[in-house]
């Protein structure tokens, strides 16, 4: 087993190269840089061009590449240019990354948590009424945008039932978010439930198809030969069975966790990593857009690991000795 | 008689990685050097239990499986590689059909599309029979002809043409299957398992079927099964078995009457026989030759690795071959 | 008590296809002492295996219908509730099923899973892991320990068979139902299985129902045998009677279609036609007739009584056909 991830690992380290060259590349074809932003028309080109000179941005592409690389090997990610213009980019995504962590974590464990508990249900009733509910809703909310269930999330508790606040995380300066973690919970959570309520078509559909399959396996009436009550069967073992393909896929939602909701941040005002992404984006701040594309790139991998652990581990049959 | 078909040392060898860097450190043996001849007109059976490397012979020879070394001659010809194979337009001669009729036929082609693709690639033969060498016609109303002509011979109805695998039984798609291998004019079918997945009454038909196409058109077939029962009643000649490896191989009265080998006792004693009176008798005889085949390894096998490896085949009369331990070895 | 363990009369079972209920067996009369083994033999699509789900109260009740009286051991399963079902099965009925592999709950040791047949009924059971493996070792697995933790997967097909007969025996029941119980398996390992299966019940005394389409099956291993066509039994004997005996047109048909006690010189004999589908299956004639081409309509269309007449000792046929049958190449 510790065999298999380690080499695993190591596999890993190829696919880093290749996701870190793609990103630079992707940066490259950005039009302008960051000083083309704060030009005026008294700027003097000579001034452009040594502050350019300065920055390295003159010297062939693969040399800035290799500086890049040792950079961020040694923690160094670049300096921001316009979003907080001075600070260093790890400095901003550290504290960036509290409030996105907890409203991921919130928003995971609830998606998981209401798309489980429809699925179960709408199984065990199946073609009744609550199942085919249930089947309108989790469409229902895959296809309508989800920025619109936001505003009337937004609308609904902040507004006309007005118990949570609606934007920000309460605390002035979100550096010292981690100390208040607690307090913040009732920033993350309306965002949070947002998300969860908004994105459970996918595991409650495959979920459910899961629960119907397996409920026809062979096992399962050999379970029923034995005695075992219905109810029994299901928790004892249609579920492992039927979670088995979505255990695996949590490896790849630490993704979605980490990597922050552009959409829902931006409406609820809230200053993730996503709301970073987005002023990144609009102010072309390449260092921290590279940055924040690098880390994705990084967590993709990670969980893709992290879901061939979760699947080694849940069933014999993919354990290799 | 005339030679149709000769293996000689056939080895398909699976790579086994294992380690870090995942070398190949060991090969399971599939087919482990073996060597036979089919004749023409004449059905050949091969006996074994599941994972005794029978299949992957007859995929070897339809060429769904790249021999790891050894040769097949057809007809004197090599055809041991693609490239042999496509030099002589092997696949029009040779043809397969498979145990699970279900998923060997597209269930989105309609039964005409099925049969008349071989003769899309390889064209209509003149005549309907074993073996075909002249002028073949691309002509699409002698393709629909002959997809009629051929449904006719396996007995379904001319409206089959229209319709899909899964409108039919289990017999019928088998039948639909032979069909399809009877197209091009083959000399060989290689059957596996052809009516193991059938009730009795059609197994039957089935078995009929294939024995008339024998007599009439003179088709060879190698019929891969592990029911000794049908392999009895269809086969001249059989080949037992085992990890890879031929342990006996002889007439089909050589195996049956006289069976040299303890895994062939061992498989003979194993039928179930229709004789109520004598089940007690049978029963002691099947735990005694089990118990013989347990303490008694070593006298028919030589061990390779874990492995239960046969020993070479050697002649007991002009037709009848056992791996048994050479004397004095 | 008059020594039946299972008694079933007059069992019917519907299937509801389309909104509409189709019979799927039609007035079954069947009955297995103690000790006695009775072989349920017929081709797919005979209602074999759906008798034998009928007796573990296994239907799905939104589809099924399930009439007459089965009794085990003198009490009525028909109209049992699930919980109430619950407590004979795995306990008076094991059931043994075709295919091992998935039959075995992937994900759980085998240890677990014959322990679960143990604990579910007996909640305060003490020594399971001892009562686990000596079910392991009574049928015939020698790595006890190994075999418990490991999974299903792992084990060959003969072994999980093993172990799917000691989940079966775990609460030593009176009854044991072996659906098609070596079909899935090479005919060395199905002779062990099938001798396995047979000392077992020679122990224990159990009555076995055995379902199989494999007369071969049913020659080494039963003492009654039930030929089952289109959802009814067309002929009942003892097993000698049976192979030595055979009156029904469609009991004689299945002897001669099967290849091993024919010379390779001899055509087998092919039954025409199909087993008729549910909505065409007229309860009130022999069915098989239909699939005799040289009788005549008179004879293939009549109505012939409900149940089976006996013709001698045990021995039973439905309808008379057989008096006069004759296959069209003896004529």
């Amino acid at each position: 087993m510790w065999r298999t991830v380690l080499r695993r690992v190591l596999i890993m380290i190829p696919q880093l190269i290749l996701v870190s060259i793609l990103i630079f590349m992707l940066a490259q074809l950005m039009p302008g840089d960051p000083f083309y932003g704060s030009l005026n028309p008294n700027s003097d080109p000579a001034t452009i061009e040594r502050m350019r000179h300065a920055a390295g941005l003159d010297l062939p592409w693969y040399q800035q590449y290799f500086k890049w690389v040792g950079n961020v090997l040694h923690g160094d990610l670049g300096t921001s240019y316009v979003v907080n213009k001075g600070w260093t980019v790890t400095r901003i995504i550290s504290q960036r990354i509290w409030p996105t962590l907890s409203m991921g974590i919130i928003a995971a464990v609830l998606t998981y948590f209401l798309s489980i508990t429809q699925a179960l249900l709408a199984a065990r009733h199946e073609n009744k009424v609550i199942d085919r509910v249930l089947i309108v809703w989790n469409t229902m909310t895959s296809a309508v945008p989800s920025f619109v269930f936001y505003f009337v999330m937004m609308v609904l508790f902040v507004y006309i039932i007005p118990i949570f606040p609606s934007s920000g995380t309460g605390i002035d300066d979100t550096q010292n978010f981690s100390t208040n973690f607690f307090s913040n919970l009732k920033y993350a959570f309306l965002p949070a439930l947002t998300i969860a309520l908004f994105s459970t078509n996918s595991i409650f559909q495959y979920l459910r198809s899961n629960l119907l399959d397996q409920q026809a396996q062979d096992y399962v009436r050999t379970a029923r030969a034995k005695g075992v009550q219905i109810k029994d069967v299901f928790r004892k073992h249609i579920l492992r069975n039927a979670f088995l393909p979505i255990a695996s896929g949590i490896g790849y939602s630490i993704t979605g966790i980490l990597g922050g909701a552009i959409f829902a941040e931006t409406v609820f005002g809230y200053p993730g990593l996503g709301a970073l992404f987005v002023q990144a984006l609009s102010g072309r701040d390449y260092t921290v857009i590279t940055a924040l594309m690098l880390f994705q790139g990084v967590l993709a991998l990670l969980g893709g690991l992290l879901s061939d652990i979760i699947s080694a581990w849940v069933d014999p049959r993919v354990r290799v000795k | 008689m005339s030679e149709l078909v000769r293996i000689e040392n056939l080895k398909v060898y699976y790579p086994v990685r294992t380690g870090f860097f995942n070398r190949v450190t060991d090969n399971i043996k599939a087919v482990d050097n073996i060597s036979f001849t089919i004749e023409a007109g004449q059905t050949y059976g091969l006996v074994g239990e599941s994972g005794s490397g029978k299949t992957t012979i007859g995929k070897s020879l339809v060429g769904l499986e790249e021999p790891t070394s050894g040769k097949i001659l057809f007809e004197g010809h090599e055809v041991t590689t693609t490239k042999q194979k496509n030099a002589i337009n092997y696949n029009k001669d040779v043809q397969m059909v498979f145990q699970d009729s279900q998923s060997s036929l597209n269930p989105r082609k309609t039964i005409g599309e099925i049969i008349a693709e071989p003769l899309k690639s390889f064209g209509v033969p003149n005549v309907i029979g074993a073996g075909y060498d002249g002028a073949r016609s691309f002509d699409q109303t002698k393709i629909t002809d002959r997809v009629l002509a051929l449904l006719k011979i396996v007995g379904l109805p001319a409206q089959t043409v229209a319709q899909y695998p899964f409108q039919f039984s289990g017999g019928q798609r088998q039948r639909i299957g032979v069909a399809r291998a009877l197209a091009t004019n083959p000399r060989l079918i290689v059957a596996d398992e052809p009516v193991s997945a059938l009730d009795l009454s059609v197994q039957a038909q089935v078995l009929n079927f294939m024995k008339k196409i024998q007599r009439e058109y003179g088709i060879s077939f190698l019929f891969i099964s592990h029911d000794l029962g049908v392999v009895k009643y269809m086969t001249n000649n059989i080949a037992i078995m085992h990890n890879g490896r031929f342990v006996e191989m002889g007439t089909t009265n050589d195996i049956f009457k006289d069976a040299r080998h303890i895994y062939t006792k061992r498989l003979l004693s194993a039928i179930p026989s229709l004789d109520v009176s004598k089940r007690e008798e049978k029963r002691t005889y099947r735990k005694q030759i089990e118990a013989e085949f347990i303490q008694n390894k070593d006298a028919y096998y030589e061990h390779d690795g874990l492995i239960d490896r046969a020993y070479d085949l050697e002649s007991i009369t002009k037709t009848h071959f056992v791996a048994l331990k050479k004397e004095g070895a | 008590m008059d020594g039946k363990l299972l008694e079933a009369k007059d069992v019917s079972v519907e299937f509801k296809i389309d909104g509409q209920y189709q019979t799927a067996i039609y007035k079954l009369d069947i009955s297995i002492k103690r000790g006695e083994v009775v072989a349920l033999v017929g081709e797919s699509g005979s209602g074999k295996s759906t008798f034998a789900m009928s007796v573990m109260g296994l239907h799905n009740a939104d589809q099924t219908r399930v009439t007459g009286s089965i009794k085990l051991n003198g009490d009525e399963l028909i109209g049992l509730t699930e919980r109430q079902f619950d407590t004979y099965r795995g306990v008076s009925v094991g059931m043994i099923f075709q295919d091992p592999l998935s039959s075995l709950n992937p994900l759980m040791k085998i240890g677990d899973q014959i322990a679960e047949a143990i604990t579910i009924h007996d909640k305060q059971s003490k020594q399971v892991s001892q009562r686990v493996q000596k079910l392991i070792s009574d049928v015939g697995i020698v790595d006890v320990q190994r075999v418990s933790q490991q999974y299903p997967h792992e084990l060959s097909g003969g072994m999980r068979q093993r172990v799917m007969i000691a989940i079966a025996l775990a609460n030593e029941p009176d009854l044991i139902i072996a659906d098609e119980p070596t079909t899935a398996l090479d005919a060395t390992i199905q002779a062990q299985i099938l001798d396995l299966i047979k000392e077992i019940q020679v122990k224990k005394n159990a009555g076995i129902l055995l379902i199989t389409h494999d007369l071969g099956v049913v020659a080494e291993m039963a003492d009654t045998v039930a030929v089952m066509y289109a959802g009814q039994i067309v002929e009942q004997a003892r097993v000698d009677d049976l192979f030595n005996q055979p009156k029904h047109p469609y009991t004689r048909s299945l002897l001669r279609a099967d290849p091993s006690e024919v010379n390779s010189g001899d055509e087998l004999y092919a039954i025409p036609g199909t087993v008729p589908a549910l909505k065409d299956m007229d309860h009130s004639k022999d069915l098989f007739l239909k699939r005799v081409p040289w009788l005549d309509i008179a004879e293939v269309e009549a109505q012939i009584d409900e149940k089976l007449q006996k013709i001698s000792d045990q021995h039973y046929v439905r309808g008379d056909a057989w008096k006069n049958f004759e296959f069209l190449e003896d004529r």
